[in-house]
Protein backbone atom coordinates (compact mmCIF):
# COMPACT_ATOMS: atom_id res chain seq x y z
CA UNK A 1 0.00 0.00 0.00
CA UNK A 2 1.07 3.42 -0.89
CA UNK A 3 1.93 5.01 2.12
CA UNK A 4 0.07 8.51 3.19
CA UNK A 5 3.46 10.76 3.10
CA UNK A 6 4.88 9.31 -0.65
CA UNK A 7 1.01 10.23 -1.72
CA UNK A 8 1.03 13.79 -0.06
CA UNK A 9 4.62 14.66 -1.42
CA UNK A 10 4.00 13.18 -4.91
CA UNK A 11 3.99 15.83 -7.53
CA UNK A 12 0.04 15.44 -7.78
CA UNK A 13 0.00 15.55 -3.75
CA UNK A 14 2.12 18.63 -4.17
CA UNK A 15 -0.12 20.24 -6.88
CA UNK A 16 -3.12 20.04 -4.27
CA UNK A 17 -1.47 21.17 -1.16
CA UNK A 18 -0.21 24.10 -3.39
CA UNK A 19 -3.38 24.90 -4.76
CA UNK A 20 -5.36 24.35 -1.42
CA UNK A 21 -3.23 26.65 0.64
CA UNK A 22 -2.85 28.99 -2.55
CA UNK A 23 -6.66 29.53 -2.49
CA UNK A 24 -6.46 30.11 1.54
CA UNK A 25 -3.71 32.77 1.19
CA UNK A 26 -6.24 34.29 -1.45
CA UNK A 27 -9.17 34.36 1.09
CA UNK A 28 -6.68 35.98 3.49
CA UNK A 29 -5.40 38.42 1.44
CA UNK A 30 -8.98 39.81 0.23
CA UNK A 31 -10.00 39.57 4.34
CA UNK A 32 -6.79 41.57 4.84
CA UNK A 33 -7.56 44.16 2.15
CA UNK A 34 -10.97 44.97 3.00
CA UNK A 35 -9.88 45.47 7.06
CA UNK A 36 -7.52 47.75 5.06
CA UNK A 37 -9.16 49.89 3.52
CA UNK A 38 -11.12 50.72 7.48
CA UNK A 39 -7.70 52.94 7.72
CA UNK A 40 -9.29 55.34 4.70
CA UNK A 41 -12.30 55.79 7.10
CA UNK A 42 -11.02 57.44 10.16
CA UNK A 43 -8.34 56.33 12.70
CA UNK A 44 -11.09 55.03 15.23
CA UNK A 45 -12.29 52.76 12.15
CA UNK A 46 -9.06 51.29 11.74
CA UNK A 47 -8.17 51.20 15.40
CA UNK A 48 -11.58 49.30 16.51
CA UNK A 49 -11.35 46.62 13.74
CA UNK A 50 -7.57 45.95 15.06
CA UNK A 51 -9.32 45.89 18.29
CA UNK A 52 -12.27 43.33 17.38
CA UNK A 53 -9.44 41.37 15.90
CA UNK A 54 -7.38 41.04 18.68
CA UNK A 55 -10.55 40.65 21.20
CA UNK A 56 -11.14 37.16 18.97
CA UNK A 57 -8.43 35.52 21.58
CA UNK A 58 -8.19 31.96 21.06
CA UNK A 59 -9.94 31.66 17.62
CA UNK A 60 -7.22 34.29 16.59
CA UNK A 61 -4.04 32.25 17.59
CA UNK A 62 -6.28 29.10 15.50
CA UNK A 63 -6.24 31.87 12.62
CA UNK A 64 -2.74 32.79 12.87
CA UNK A 65 -1.36 29.11 13.38
CA UNK A 66 -3.62 28.38 9.91
CA UNK A 67 -2.03 31.69 8.12
CA UNK A 68 1.20 30.10 9.26
CA UNK A 69 0.94 26.58 8.32
CA UNK A 70 -0.39 27.91 4.58
CA UNK A 71 2.39 30.48 4.17
CA UNK A 72 5.10 27.61 5.37
CA UNK A 73 3.67 25.04 3.31
CA UNK A 74 3.03 26.63 0.18
CA UNK A 75 6.78 28.32 0.55
CA UNK A 76 8.51 24.63 1.12
CA UNK A 77 5.77 22.87 -1.73
CA UNK A 78 7.04 26.00 -4.14
CA UNK A 79 11.01 25.42 -3.56
CA UNK A 80 10.64 21.73 -3.81
CA UNK A 81 9.01 22.04 -6.98
CA UNK A 82 11.82 25.08 -8.11
CA UNK A 83 14.30 22.59 -7.06
CA UNK A 84 13.52 19.20 -8.81
CA UNK A 85 13.09 21.33 -12.01
CA UNK A 86 16.85 22.46 -11.75
CA UNK A 87 17.55 18.27 -11.43
CA UNK A 88 14.83 17.57 -14.30
CA UNK A 89 16.58 19.68 -16.57
CA UNK A 90 20.25 20.27 -15.32
CA UNK A 91 21.13 21.47 -19.16
CA UNK A 92 18.66 24.03 -20.75
CA UNK A 93 18.21 24.39 -24.04
CA UNK A 94 20.38 26.86 -26.23
CA UNK A 95 17.43 28.57 -27.91
CA UNK A 96 14.30 28.85 -25.83
CA UNK A 97 10.97 30.44 -26.99
CA UNK A 98 7.24 30.18 -26.10
CA UNK A 99 5.45 27.96 -28.29
CA UNK A 100 2.55 30.46 -27.44
CA UNK A 101 -1.73 29.22 -28.61
CA UNK A 102 -3.08 27.74 -25.92
CA UNK A 103 -0.03 28.27 -23.60
CA UNK A 104 -0.29 29.70 -19.97
CA UNK A 105 3.45 30.24 -19.77
CA UNK A 106 3.83 34.26 -19.22
CA UNK A 107 6.34 36.36 -16.95
CA UNK A 108 4.28 35.41 -14.09
CA UNK A 109 4.45 31.35 -14.42
CA UNK A 110 7.50 31.68 -15.00
CA UNK A 111 8.74 34.48 -11.87
CA UNK A 112 6.69 32.27 -9.45
CA UNK A 113 9.64 31.50 -7.46
CA UNK A 114 11.08 34.60 -7.49
CA UNK A 115 7.92 36.75 -6.75
CA UNK A 116 7.48 34.12 -3.84
CA UNK A 117 10.64 34.37 -2.21
CA UNK A 118 10.61 38.10 -2.51
CA UNK A 119 6.91 37.89 -1.06
CA UNK A 120 8.37 35.72 1.94
CA UNK A 121 10.87 37.92 2.99
CA UNK A 122 8.49 40.77 2.53
CA UNK A 123 5.84 39.34 4.87
CA UNK A 124 8.32 38.94 7.51
CA UNK A 125 9.66 42.13 7.51
CA UNK A 126 5.73 43.08 7.10
CA UNK A 127 4.90 41.39 10.70
CA UNK A 128 8.33 43.02 12.44
CA UNK A 129 7.43 46.77 11.01
CA UNK A 130 3.59 46.72 12.43
CA UNK A 131 2.42 43.42 14.41
CA UNK A 132 5.84 43.26 16.02
CA UNK A 133 6.39 47.04 15.71
CA UNK A 134 5.99 50.32 18.53
CA UNK A 135 3.59 49.91 20.47
CA UNK A 136 1.49 52.96 20.82
CA UNK A 137 -1.99 53.34 23.07
CA UNK A 138 -5.16 55.69 22.74
CA UNK A 139 -8.48 55.28 24.27
CA UNK A 140 -11.60 55.11 22.35
CA UNK A 141 -14.88 55.60 24.51
CA UNK A 142 -12.88 54.59 27.20
CA UNK A 143 -11.36 51.53 26.45
CA UNK A 144 -7.29 51.53 26.05
CA UNK A 145 -6.30 49.79 22.97
CA UNK A 146 -3.56 49.50 20.80
CA UNK A 147 -3.07 52.47 18.00
CA UNK A 148 -1.71 50.55 15.04
CA UNK A 149 -3.46 53.61 13.10
CA UNK A 150 -0.75 56.02 14.47
CA UNK A 151 2.41 53.36 13.29
CA UNK A 152 0.42 52.79 9.81
CA UNK A 153 0.66 56.77 9.49
CA UNK A 154 3.98 56.92 10.34
CA UNK A 155 5.19 54.47 8.47
CA UNK A 156 3.50 55.44 5.32
CA UNK A 157 5.01 59.06 5.65
CA UNK A 158 8.81 57.73 4.96
CA UNK A 159 8.96 57.40 0.73
CA UNK A 160 11.17 54.66 0.51
CA UNK A 161 8.48 52.54 2.49
CA UNK A 162 5.89 53.71 -0.16
CA UNK A 163 8.26 52.75 -2.86
CA UNK A 164 9.24 49.54 -1.47
CA UNK A 165 6.13 49.01 -0.87
CA UNK A 166 4.13 49.72 -4.37
CA UNK A 167 7.07 47.61 -5.91
CA UNK A 168 6.06 44.57 -4.32
CA UNK A 169 2.48 44.49 -3.77
CA UNK A 170 3.00 44.67 -7.91
CA UNK A 171 4.92 41.29 -7.51
CA UNK A 172 1.55 40.12 -5.29
CA UNK A 173 -0.42 40.92 -8.50
CA UNK A 174 1.96 39.34 -10.79
CA UNK A 175 2.41 36.16 -8.56
CA UNK A 176 -1.40 36.32 -8.36
CA UNK A 177 -1.91 36.21 -12.17
CA UNK A 178 -0.83 32.77 -12.77
CA UNK A 179 -1.51 31.88 -9.22
CA UNK A 180 -5.06 32.14 -8.88
CA UNK A 181 -6.15 29.83 -12.08
CA UNK A 182 -3.54 27.68 -11.72
CA UNK A 183 -4.78 26.93 -7.96
CA UNK A 184 -8.23 25.61 -9.76
CA UNK A 185 -6.20 23.69 -12.45
CA UNK A 186 -4.23 22.24 -9.13
CA UNK A 187 -7.40 20.96 -7.30
CA UNK A 188 -8.38 18.98 -10.56
CA UNK A 189 -10.78 22.13 -11.63
CA UNK A 190 -10.69 22.62 -15.40
CA UNK A 191 -14.11 22.70 -17.52
CA UNK A 192 -14.52 24.37 -21.14
CA UNK A 193 -17.85 26.09 -20.21
CA UNK A 194 -15.88 27.64 -16.30
CA UNK A 195 -12.41 27.33 -17.41
CA UNK A 196 -11.78 30.72 -19.29
CA UNK A 197 -13.62 32.52 -16.43
CA UNK A 198 -11.29 31.65 -13.91
CA UNK A 199 -8.55 32.18 -15.73
CA UNK A 200 -9.69 35.94 -16.66
CA UNK A 201 -11.05 36.98 -13.29
CA UNK A 202 -7.39 35.82 -12.06
CA UNK A 203 -6.08 38.61 -14.27
CA UNK A 204 -9.14 40.92 -12.61
CA UNK A 205 -8.32 39.46 -9.13
CA UNK A 206 -4.49 40.32 -9.42
CA UNK A 207 -5.48 43.81 -10.53
CA UNK A 208 -7.54 44.66 -7.60
CA UNK A 209 -5.52 43.31 -5.24
CA UNK A 210 -2.23 45.05 -6.30
CA UNK A 211 -4.09 48.29 -6.52
CA UNK A 212 -5.97 47.75 -3.66
CA UNK A 213 -2.80 47.14 -1.47
CA UNK A 214 -0.90 50.14 -3.65
CA UNK A 215 -3.84 52.99 -3.39
CA UNK A 216 -3.54 52.55 0.64
CA UNK A 217 -0.14 53.41 1.76
CA UNK A 218 0.32 55.99 -1.41
CA UNK A 219 -3.26 58.03 -0.18
CA UNK A 220 -1.77 58.04 2.96
CA UNK A 221 1.63 60.03 2.07
CA UNK A 222 -0.45 62.08 0.21
CA UNK A 223 -3.15 63.37 2.61
CA UNK A 224 -1.42 63.03 5.90
CA UNK A 225 1.60 64.94 5.57
CA UNK B 1 4.79 26.05 -69.96
CA UNK B 2 2.71 27.28 -68.17
CA UNK B 3 4.41 27.86 -64.39
CA UNK B 4 2.35 30.69 -63.01
CA UNK B 5 1.44 30.95 -60.00
CA UNK B 6 2.06 27.40 -58.48
CA UNK B 7 5.90 28.44 -58.78
CA UNK B 8 7.63 27.51 -55.53
CA UNK B 9 11.14 28.87 -55.08
CA UNK B 10 13.93 26.92 -53.33
CA UNK B 11 15.78 27.96 -50.18
CA UNK B 12 19.04 28.66 -48.80
CA UNK B 13 18.79 27.33 -44.85
CA UNK B 14 21.06 27.69 -42.15
CA UNK B 15 20.82 24.95 -40.19
CA UNK B 16 22.19 25.18 -36.21
CA UNK B 17 22.18 21.18 -34.68
CA UNK B 18 23.15 19.54 -31.64
CA UNK B 19 25.90 17.29 -32.38
CA UNK B 20 26.87 14.94 -29.56
CA UNK B 21 28.90 11.59 -30.07
CA UNK B 22 27.50 9.77 -27.42
CA UNK B 23 26.05 9.68 -24.30
CA UNK B 24 28.66 10.95 -22.25
CA UNK B 25 30.31 12.91 -24.72
CA UNK B 26 29.93 16.73 -24.57
CA UNK B 27 27.80 18.10 -27.21
CA UNK B 28 28.06 21.63 -29.07
CA UNK B 29 26.15 23.21 -31.78
CA UNK B 30 27.31 22.93 -35.47
CA UNK B 31 26.51 25.46 -38.37
CA UNK B 32 25.55 23.47 -41.72
CA UNK B 33 24.16 25.31 -44.89
CA UNK B 34 21.74 23.35 -47.19
CA UNK B 35 21.14 24.86 -50.44
CA UNK B 36 17.95 24.16 -52.76
CA UNK B 37 15.20 23.38 -50.27
CA UNK B 38 11.96 22.72 -51.93
CA UNK B 39 9.41 24.25 -49.69
CA UNK B 40 7.30 21.24 -49.93
CA UNK B 41 9.96 18.85 -47.56
CA UNK B 42 9.05 17.84 -44.41
CA UNK B 43 11.46 18.93 -41.57
CA UNK B 44 12.54 15.13 -41.36
CA UNK B 45 13.40 15.17 -45.32
CA UNK B 46 15.17 18.46 -44.95
CA UNK B 47 17.76 16.54 -42.53
CA UNK B 48 17.47 13.56 -44.77
CA UNK B 49 19.28 16.28 -47.90
CA UNK B 50 21.72 17.44 -45.16
CA UNK B 51 23.05 13.92 -44.14
CA UNK B 52 23.45 12.80 -47.76
CA UNK B 53 25.36 16.18 -48.16
CA UNK B 54 27.38 14.95 -45.13
CA UNK B 55 27.90 11.46 -46.03
CA UNK B 56 29.09 12.45 -49.71
CA UNK B 57 31.35 14.42 -47.90
CA UNK B 58 32.89 11.73 -45.78
CA UNK B 59 31.46 12.79 -42.07
CA UNK B 60 29.07 11.42 -39.69
CA UNK B 61 25.80 12.30 -40.35
CA UNK B 62 23.16 13.58 -38.32
CA UNK B 63 21.13 11.03 -35.68
CA UNK B 64 17.72 11.73 -35.32
CA UNK B 65 14.82 9.33 -34.12
CA UNK B 66 12.00 8.80 -36.82
CA UNK B 67 9.66 6.52 -38.42
CA UNK B 68 5.99 6.76 -39.90
CA UNK B 69 6.71 10.36 -41.10
CA UNK B 70 2.93 10.48 -41.07
CA UNK B 71 2.16 12.07 -37.75
CA UNK B 72 1.22 8.99 -36.10
CA UNK B 73 4.36 7.18 -34.70
CA UNK B 74 5.67 9.88 -31.68
CA UNK B 75 8.90 8.84 -32.63
CA UNK B 76 10.32 12.22 -34.54
CA UNK B 77 11.09 14.02 -31.56
CA UNK B 78 13.50 17.67 -32.02
CA UNK B 79 13.17 20.99 -30.32
CA UNK B 80 12.98 23.50 -33.16
CA UNK B 81 14.07 27.20 -32.79
CA UNK B 82 13.15 26.82 -29.22
CA UNK B 83 9.77 24.99 -29.62
CA UNK B 84 8.85 20.67 -29.56
CA UNK B 85 8.36 19.86 -32.79
CA UNK B 86 8.52 23.26 -34.02
CA UNK B 87 6.16 26.46 -34.99
CA UNK B 88 2.82 24.55 -36.67
CA UNK B 89 0.40 24.06 -34.53
CA UNK B 90 -0.54 20.91 -33.69
CA UNK B 91 2.07 18.67 -35.80
CA UNK B 92 4.83 16.35 -34.92
CA UNK B 93 8.25 17.54 -36.66
CA UNK B 94 7.48 15.27 -39.82
CA UNK B 95 4.82 17.14 -40.78
CA UNK B 96 6.73 20.08 -40.62
CA UNK B 97 7.01 21.73 -43.89
CA UNK B 98 9.78 23.88 -45.27
CA UNK B 99 6.80 26.47 -46.46
CA UNK B 100 6.62 27.48 -42.76
CA UNK B 101 10.23 29.16 -43.32
CA UNK B 102 11.90 31.60 -45.45
CA UNK B 103 14.82 31.21 -47.57
CA UNK B 104 18.22 32.52 -45.61
CA UNK B 105 16.45 31.59 -42.01
CA UNK B 106 19.09 29.67 -39.45
CA UNK B 107 16.76 26.74 -37.70
CA UNK B 108 18.42 25.97 -34.25
CA UNK B 109 17.64 22.19 -33.67
CA UNK B 110 18.59 20.47 -30.22
CA UNK B 111 17.41 17.37 -28.76
CA UNK B 112 14.58 16.42 -25.97
CA UNK B 113 16.59 17.81 -22.85
CA UNK B 114 15.99 16.86 -19.49
CA UNK B 115 17.40 13.92 -17.13
CA UNK B 116 14.84 11.57 -17.28
CA UNK B 117 15.54 11.41 -21.63
CA UNK B 118 18.95 11.12 -21.12
CA UNK B 119 20.99 11.40 -24.33
CA UNK B 120 21.87 8.90 -26.88
CA UNK B 121 23.55 10.51 -30.03
CA UNK B 122 23.08 13.91 -31.74
CA UNK B 123 18.66 14.56 -31.59
CA UNK B 124 18.10 11.26 -30.68
CA UNK B 125 17.39 10.43 -26.53
CA UNK B 126 16.30 7.35 -24.34
CA UNK B 127 12.77 8.21 -24.04
CA UNK B 128 12.12 4.23 -22.06
CA UNK B 129 11.00 6.01 -19.40
CA UNK B 130 7.89 6.63 -20.78
CA UNK B 131 7.65 3.12 -21.15
CA UNK B 132 8.17 2.31 -17.43
CA UNK B 133 5.44 4.71 -16.79
CA UNK B 134 3.34 2.35 -18.82
CA UNK B 135 4.28 -0.90 -17.54
CA UNK B 136 3.30 1.01 -13.87
CA UNK B 137 -0.35 0.64 -15.11
CA UNK B 138 -1.21 2.20 -18.60
CA UNK B 139 -2.84 -0.88 -19.58
CA UNK B 140 -5.87 -3.37 -18.45
CA UNK B 141 -5.26 -6.68 -16.97
CA UNK B 142 -7.38 -9.27 -19.27
CA UNK B 143 -7.13 -12.85 -18.04
CA UNK B 144 -9.73 -14.42 -19.79
CA UNK B 145 -9.53 -15.71 -23.51
CA UNK B 146 -9.95 -14.07 -26.80
CA UNK B 147 -10.92 -10.27 -26.59
CA UNK B 148 -14.86 -9.46 -26.06
CA UNK B 149 -17.12 -8.52 -29.07
CA UNK B 150 -17.11 -5.19 -29.91
CA UNK B 151 -20.31 -4.40 -28.74
CA UNK B 152 -20.64 -6.53 -25.27
CA UNK B 153 -19.70 -3.26 -23.12
CA UNK B 154 -21.45 -0.67 -23.84
CA UNK B 155 -19.36 2.89 -23.86
CA UNK B 156 -21.86 5.79 -24.12
CA UNK B 157 -20.67 8.10 -26.95
CA UNK B 158 -19.40 11.29 -25.27
CA UNK B 159 -17.50 8.78 -22.66
CA UNK B 160 -15.85 7.21 -25.72
CA UNK B 161 -15.32 10.58 -27.56
CA UNK B 162 -13.56 11.93 -24.41
CA UNK B 163 -11.38 8.92 -23.91
CA UNK B 164 -10.50 9.26 -27.83
CA UNK B 165 -9.01 12.90 -26.68
CA UNK B 166 -6.66 11.29 -24.34
CA UNK B 167 -5.80 7.94 -26.17
CA UNK B 168 -4.36 10.49 -28.93
CA UNK B 169 -1.56 10.52 -27.13
CA UNK B 170 1.67 9.21 -29.56
CA UNK B 171 4.10 9.50 -26.71
CA UNK B 172 6.39 11.33 -28.11
CA UNK B 173 7.45 13.47 -25.09
CA UNK B 174 7.19 17.02 -26.51
CA UNK B 175 5.14 17.26 -23.21
CA UNK B 176 8.47 16.79 -21.06
CA UNK B 177 10.35 18.96 -23.47
CA UNK B 178 8.76 21.89 -24.02
CA UNK B 179 7.81 21.90 -19.37
CA UNK B 180 9.76 24.64 -18.11
CA UNK B 181 9.80 21.81 -15.07
CA UNK B 182 10.22 18.81 -17.72
CA UNK B 183 7.25 17.37 -16.11
CA UNK B 184 5.83 14.36 -17.64
CA UNK B 185 2.08 15.23 -16.92
CA UNK B 186 0.18 15.75 -19.57
CA UNK B 187 1.58 11.99 -21.22
CA UNK B 188 0.45 10.28 -17.99
CA UNK B 189 -2.72 12.30 -17.39
CA UNK B 190 -3.15 11.10 -21.16
CA UNK B 191 -3.18 7.57 -20.22
CA UNK B 192 -4.70 7.62 -17.06
CA UNK B 193 -7.62 9.57 -18.54
CA UNK B 194 -8.01 7.50 -21.49
CA UNK B 195 -8.73 4.19 -19.33
CA UNK B 196 -10.52 6.00 -16.79
CA UNK B 197 -13.39 7.09 -19.19
CA UNK B 198 -13.69 3.73 -20.42
CA UNK B 199 -15.76 1.19 -18.25
CA UNK B 200 -12.50 -1.72 -19.45
CA UNK B 201 -10.44 0.38 -17.32
CA UNK B 202 -12.86 1.08 -14.52
CA UNK B 203 -11.53 -1.25 -12.36
CA UNK B 204 -8.03 -0.87 -12.09
CA UNK B 205 -8.05 3.23 -12.14
CA UNK B 206 -7.36 3.74 -8.37
CA UNK B 207 -4.20 1.21 -8.72
CA UNK B 208 -3.35 2.54 -12.00
CA UNK B 209 -3.30 6.42 -11.00
CA UNK B 210 -1.55 5.93 -8.12
CA UNK B 211 1.47 3.54 -10.25
CA UNK B 212 1.84 5.53 -12.65
CA UNK B 213 2.12 8.93 -11.13
CA UNK B 214 4.34 7.46 -8.43
CA UNK B 215 6.70 5.76 -11.51
CA UNK B 216 7.24 8.91 -13.22
CA UNK B 217 8.09 10.85 -10.11
CA UNK B 218 10.44 8.28 -9.45
CA UNK B 219 12.25 8.89 -13.27
CA UNK B 220 13.48 12.09 -12.49
CA UNK B 221 10.68 14.10 -14.36
CA UNK B 222 10.02 17.34 -12.76
CA UNK B 223 6.59 18.83 -11.06
CA UNK B 224 4.01 20.52 -13.37
CA UNK B 225 3.54 24.37 -12.81
CA UNK B 226 0.41 24.56 -14.72
CA UNK B 227 2.48 26.45 -17.40
CA UNK B 228 0.48 24.46 -20.52
CA UNK B 229 3.52 24.99 -22.30
CA UNK B 230 2.81 21.15 -22.99
CA UNK B 231 -0.71 21.23 -24.76
CA UNK B 232 1.05 23.96 -26.96
CA UNK B 233 3.20 21.83 -28.85
CA UNK B 234 1.78 18.67 -28.51
CA UNK B 235 1.08 17.34 -32.13
CA UNK B 236 -2.58 15.74 -30.86
CA UNK B 237 -3.52 18.59 -29.18
CA UNK B 238 -4.13 17.13 -25.66
CA UNK B 239 -5.22 19.32 -23.33
CA UNK B 240 -4.23 20.01 -19.87
CA UNK B 241 -8.09 19.66 -18.66
CA UNK B 242 -7.00 15.99 -18.58
CA UNK B 243 -4.03 16.90 -16.05
CA UNK B 244 -7.28 18.41 -14.41
CA UNK B 245 -8.37 14.90 -14.70
CA UNK B 246 -5.55 12.73 -13.35
CA UNK B 247 -5.87 15.16 -10.50
CA UNK B 248 -9.17 14.34 -9.59
CA UNK B 249 -8.59 10.69 -10.10
CA UNK B 250 -5.39 10.38 -7.73
CA UNK B 251 -7.24 12.20 -4.97
CA UNK B 252 -10.16 9.83 -5.43
CA UNK B 253 -7.48 6.92 -5.45
CA UNK B 254 -6.06 8.38 -2.45
CA UNK B 255 -8.63 9.07 -0.64
CA UNK B 256 -10.38 5.76 -0.68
Amino acid sequence: MVSFFSMVWSSVGKKIMTGLTGVGLCLFIIGHLAGNFSLLVSAEAFNLYTYKLFSLGGLLYVIEALLTLAFVLHAIVGISIYLKKRKARPIDYIKVANAGGNSHKSISSVSMIWTGLILLVFLVLHLKTFKFGPYYETSINGIIMRDLYRLVIEVYQQPSYVISYTVIMILLGVHLRHGFWSAFQSLGVNHPRYSPVIYGFGIFFALVMAAGFILIPIWIYFTKQ
Amino acid sequence: MARGIMEKKNMTLHLRVWRQKNASAKGKMVDYTVNDVSQDMSFLELLDVLNENLIKKGEDPVEFDNDCREGICGMCSMVINGIAHGPEKGTATCQLHMRKFKDGDTITVEPWRGTAFPPIKDLVVDRSAFDQIMAAGGYTSCRVGAAADANAILVPKDMAEKAMDAAACIGCGACVAACPNGSASLFVAAKVTQFAFLPQGHAERKQRVLNMVHKMDELGFGDCSNHGECEAVCPKEISIKHIAVMRREYFKAAIS
